[in-house]
């Protein structure tokens, strides 16, 4: 594989539909649907957090099975925040971003001396172990998880509404894809790609391969902890759920379905993902079957992932 | 006498029953082509491992450049002036030729952070003139943008040595870089090294004789992890104990 390039339309596409975004709160309540502007906000937070799994897996080619730990300690920040009375966002996101960096930047120190399936494993460990405490954590609610009372608001302008919610996702995951995007043409994101690539010669370049590697992993979990914050402000709760390893293997389908190593492979498959868990569960129960025959439509039709079937990405 | 540019003490090294090193001392004096050869599981490999810092020896210590290398990982170790090149051909086959030289070059201390998250590679015009450079130093400039994978084996070995002299070495370790080539393909690799030997110094370990003995100011003979002989080409063919142990009696 070579460098990421975006395909040449990447780039219009992305600012039509940023105006289409834009405009979609004001359409939702036109029609009277408001319900949906908490759901297009849920998807946007999670192609958030699958855009950072993707910065871990699909750019540093590290295959963590533990990245719903950083989502989930990210919430739990926002609540913790909460409930000692910090509601302005401008202080509790970028306390979750740091929060959740540190503990990956701790959790990636000590897995990343490991390789292939014990690194899935030791990321998986470090995960549950995090899921445990919270369980465990009396303090923070326990098993039933932390509410929030309220939202927060930014800079003075209140997150209680559901759009202003939206907006406020909208500008973190728009942030965050211009950050991957221009980090993949800088010289980090061309090491942690040729690292990926082929981590002996980088070695034997003169590139301390592991420092990389663990900023690399520490930044996709400041990511997902704002993502988590994010969740935490919607649904008004943080819950151990979040950092099951359930929760890390729905970030993986995600970015497999949209597209490992692809800018938009986060979005697209958190997109593809909530759409198709939302219409398929109006049909049926069991919908988790359709999900089942996508995903073995894609990994033998599209092994690249959705956002590779929309012109080449790797050169 | 030129100052020593390597130097092995006492290396030993140990795998389970088998003594791969057995306290080898070694020393490359700065400007010269030494080289390393042997029979075949003679411990040349591990030895050259433990150069690079791939590997820590259980007793003895490196030195290179004037310092103790022993404990650096092998990233330090480039960083102090060893580049070197691998037996099996080792790049990045997706890329360009100019992007796997840049790469090298971006690597060096004195081309600066790599912890540059916004401003982009391609707009960095003094990198890719480097890199053009070396590529002519090894003659592949007029196919800078072709994919490195799919350039003929001569060439990525070729391709290879620009890299390692990206990194600025002051010595150059090349592991068998005839390994797999045909008459052709060596005799311009023997060519290029001995153009590159002018500037730098470098380690040699090679089966392929001809080259040895054309290339080499000094042989070094290592046979079952013991350096046996060290002295010129001439002298390292007339010692008897190298040609019981490695060319063979009739050799």
């Amino acid at each position: 594989m070579a460098f990421y390039r975006p395909a040449p339309y990447q780039k219009p596409v992305a600012i039509v539909l940023m105006l289409a975004l834009l405009t979609l709160p004001s359409a939702l309540s036109a029609l009277g649907q408001e319900f949906y502007i908490g759901f297009a906000t849920r998807v946007l937070i999670f192609a958030l957090a699958a855009s950072s799994l993707n910065l871990v897996l699909g750019f540093g080619g590290m295959f963590s099975l533990g990245h719903a730990a950083f989502f989930g300690a990210g919430a739990y920040v926002a609540a913790i925040c909460m409930s000692n009375g910090i509601s302005d966002g401008l202080l509790a996101f970028p306390l979750a971003m740091l929060v959740a960096g540190l503990l990956a930047l701790l959790v990636g120190a000590i897995s990343l001396r490991t390789r292939g399936v014990y690194f899935i494993m030791i990321t998986l460990a470090f995960a549950q172990m995090a899921y445990y405490l919270f369980v465990s954590a009396r303090a923070w609610g326990g098993d039933d998880g932390l509410p929030l009372v309220g939202r927060m608001s930014v800079a003075g302008l209140s997150l209680a509404s559901d759009s202003a919610l939206f907006y406020a996702a909208l500008a973190c995951l728009a942030l965050s894809i211009i950050f991957l995007g221009r980090l993949a043409d800088a010289r980090f994101g061309r090491v942690i790609q040729a690292i990926r690539e082929n981590e002996t010669r980088m070695e034997a370049l003169g590139y301390p391969v592991f420092r990389y590697r663990l900023a690399c992993f520490a930044l996709g979990g400041a990511l997902a902890g704002l993502a988590g914050a994010l969740l935490a402000n919607l649904t008004g709760l943080a819950s151990p759920n979040l950092l099951q390893w359930m929760q890390s293997g729905t970030l993986l389908v995600m970015v497999i379905i949209g597209g490992v190593g692809y800018l938009y492979g986060g979005v697209v498959g958190a997109v593809v993902l909530l759409m198709l868990e939302e219409v398929l569960a109006g049909f049926t129960l069991h919908w988790h079957i359709g999900l089942g025959l996508l995903l073995l439509g894609i990994v033998l039709f599209a092994p690249k992932g959705v956002a590779a079937l929309f012109g080449k990405s790797h050169g | 006498m030129a100052e020593a540019l390597l130097e092995v003490r006492n290396l030993s090294r140990r795998f389970a029953a088998v003594d791969a090193l057995k306290a080898v001392n070694f020393c490359v004096t700065a400007g010269e082509v030494h080289a390393l050869i042997g029979p075949n599981g003679a411990g040349k490999t591990t030895f050259i491992h433990h150069v690079s810092g791939a590997l820590q020896p259980d007793s003895g210590s490196v030195h290179f450049a004037g310092r103790e290398v022993t404990g650096l990982a092998m990233h330090q170790r480039v960083t102090a002036g060893m580049a070197r090149s691998y037996q099996i051909t080792n790049l990045f086959p997706g890329l360009s030729l100019l992007d796997n030289v840049a790469l090298a070059v971006q690597g060096r201390r004195d081309a600066g952070s790599s912890f540059r998250f916004w401003k982009p590679v391609r707009n960095e015009q003094g990198m890719f003139d480097e890199a053009l450079g070396f590529l002519e130093q090894v003659g592949l400039e007029k196919k800078s943008g072709n994919t490195a994978g799919n350039l003929a084996h001569g060439e990525q070995r070729a391709l290879e040595l620009a890299m390692a002299l990206a990194t600025k070495p002051k010595m150059l370790l090349l592991d068998e870089p005839m390994a797999g080539a045909g008459p052709e393909e060596s005799a311009r690799m023997v060519e290029l090294i001995e153009h590159l030997a002018r500037h730098v110094t470098i380690l040699l370990v090679e089966h392929d004789m001809t080259a040895v003995f054309r290339l080499a100011d000094r042989v070094s003979v290592l046979v079952n992890g013991s350096l046996i002989c060290t002295g010129t080409p001439d002298a390292v063919r007339a010692d008897p104990a190298v040609r019981r142990a490695y060319l063979g009696d009739t050799a």
